[in-house]
């Protein structure tokens, strides 16, 4: 007996790859590592001369790549065909948040002393850090509806148009990095990730365009 | 961590750092002598000066560079107590924008810089203008070892053990016309050894500035080298200005002219951004910048990740010092 192996296209065969028992604990894992290096190198003080700068910095840098990671999954599922993808997009997005957490905590901590006070203050003072802290109150609801059951009690519809929100986060999350930037005119890495997201949106936009006019 | 340094405890990084036995066994004796009359008394200003200087601690020498000794300076408030940053820290975390912006860029990249042969240039509004060769610099004055509080505008500081002279006294010697009222620093800005040089971020060459009472004032500090030792490219070798009681970036790095004039002259960051950085830029917990509070600063390598940022000292700390160069004077609006 024998058959005539057809090479598959590559969006099936990532399908099936997707499909493996194994694959979601390791996007998880590997998700982590960030978090694993950051509190290794602190514990073993590796982060430079400012640990707490080193640390406020890089929990912002990861939340920005995961904010582009959970943007990328529909515009890739899509394009490559690999409707599997859709099965990570809960747990990418969790990151996001997971790290805007950390991130929030760090500067509150690390910076403010958790003096609730001098926080309040300094979100008035600082238009950055009230982008920032706006980005992450809009986040929080995306967060708290993000199992099963928050999506029927909220009904598809009403649920996904709640997590558009995450459209506003990505905008507001550029310009939180821009402003950081600003003081040091250095836009280079904000560029990167400025283009990465508007191209994502971007997608989304023109997507949203050509449905209505068919 | 595997490798041991002096920090450590029981490794001592030279045998000239133990107290031979034979210095330690005459203690006593030492007691002795001067608790004996007049002798005694002469000797007893002479131990307790030794007392004094040796609580300071000599500073130990990173042994990155040639040694540049200073003697511990004497003038009023030059010499703070607090615990030195460490050499590692001083050296690979501050901004030094012709070799990027990142703070640790300058001790990645400032290993291009081209120090000798250097001259600095002395021209403007003086009796003697001239061109002094580093050689000739180093030599204009004796060599002082000043430990100085550093704070950076961006809300963090440091203690360094700076090697320099006053600044008056090159000043003395070009001797000012009774015209010239301000001082203009320019740095150095090469293309070819300083990557960033081009960028759009500042106007190059860094200009800064300070006015001709300012720059008189024996805390400004021209110096040569850190830590016992010549200053390290990404510091601003081969020579640099230190002002304690100003933000960091009022200290040019990398000096190759200093001019004297009667305008106020047009500084760096104030060209990039007026409404931020003032020209006189005197430390001041009182004023924010705009975009941030400047009433606290962190430590570097002191202030634990949990420790909570120390309050900022009006000018540094340096006021008994300078605060009388600006009496009268409205430091909201001259910030």
């Amino acid at each position: 007996m024998s058959t005539l192996v057809m090479p598959r296209p590559i969006g099936v065969q990532m399908n099936s790859l997707l499909l493996h028992r194994f694959a979601k604990p390791l996007v998880f894992g590997l998700s982590l590592l960030p978090f694993c290096w950051l509190l290794y190198a602190a514990i073993t003080q590796q982060l430079g001369a400012n640990p707490a700068e080193a640390l406020i910095r890089a929990t912002g840098d990861w939340t920005l790549r995961f904010l582009c990671l959970v943007l990328a999954v529909t515009p890739l599922r899509v394009i490559s065909g690999t409707p599997a993808l859709a099965r990570f997009r809960r747990m990418v997005g969790l990151f996001v948040y997971f790290y805007v957490c950390i991130h929030l905590l760090s500067y509150s901590g690390f910076d403010m002393g958790f003096e609730v006070a001098d926080i309040a203050k300094d979100i008035a003072k600082r238009p950055f850090i009230l982008v920032g802290f706006t980005a992450f109150m809009l986040l929080t609801p995306l967060a708290l509806t993000s199992f099963n059951r928050a999506i029927k009690a909220l009904g598809g519809k009403r649920w996904q148009g709640l997590h558009k929100l995450v459209y506003a986060v990505a905008g507001l999350a550029v310009l939180h990095f821009f402003w950081m930037r600003a003081g040091k005119n250095n836009f280079a890495e904000v560029a990167v990730y400025a283009a990465i997201l508007g191209s994502l949106l971007g997608w989304r936009f023109i997507r949203f365009i050509r449905k209505n006019r068919l | 961590m595997l490798i041991k340094t002096s920090h450590d405890g029981f490794s001592h990084p030279t045998s000239s750092d133990i107290t031979s036995p034979t210095v330690y066994a005459g203690r006593r004796d030492l007691i002795k002598l001067m608790a004996s009359g007049v002798a005694g008394a002469a000797l007893s200003t002479w131990a307790a000066r030794e007392a004094h200087a040796q609580s300071l601690g000599a500073t130990p020498r990173p042994g990155k560079g040639t040694a540049l000794p200073g003697a511990r300076s004497t003038l009023s408030g030059s010499v703070t107590m607090e615990k030195l940053t460490d050499y590692k820290d001083a050296s690979s975390y501050n901004n030094f924008y012709e070799f990027g912006t990142d703070k640790a860029d300058p001790a990645k990249n400032a290993h291009s810089l081209k120090t000798t042969p250097w001259t600095v240039e002395i021209e403007g509004l003086v009796k003697k203008p001239a061109k002094y060769t580093l050689e000739d610099l180093l030599k204009l004055s004796a060599q002082e070892e000043r430990i100085y509080r550093l704070r950076c505008v961006e809300g963090w500081s440091m203690v360094i053990p700076w090697v320099g002279y006053s600044l008056s006294e090159l000043i003395k010697r070009v001797e000012p016309l009774g015209s010239a009222k301000y001082v203009e620093f320019v740095t150095q800005a090469d293309p070819k050894t300083m990557p960033f040089v081009g960028s759009r971020v500042l106007e190059w060459p860094y200009v800064e500035g300070l006015r001709l009472d300012e720059a008189m004032n024996p805390l400004t500090l021209l110096s040569f080298g850190m830590y016992g030792e010549v200053l390290p490219n990404q510091s601003g070798a081969p020579v640099r200005l230190v002002v304690p009681w100003k933000y960091g970036f009022k200290s040019g790095k990398s000096l190759v002219k200093i001019r004297f004039t009667d305008k106020q002259p047009a500084t760096a960051w104030n060209k990039a951004a007026a409404s931020e950085y003032g020209f006189f830029s005197n430390v001041n917990p009182n004023v924010d910048h705009p975009r941030w509070s400047q009433a606290t600063e962190r430590r570097i390598g002191e202030d634990g990740l949990f420790a909570k940022k120390r309050k900022t000292l009006m000018f540094n700390g340096y006021e008994a010092q300078v605060g009388q160069l600006y009496a009268g004077m409205d430091l909201k609006k001259f910030f």
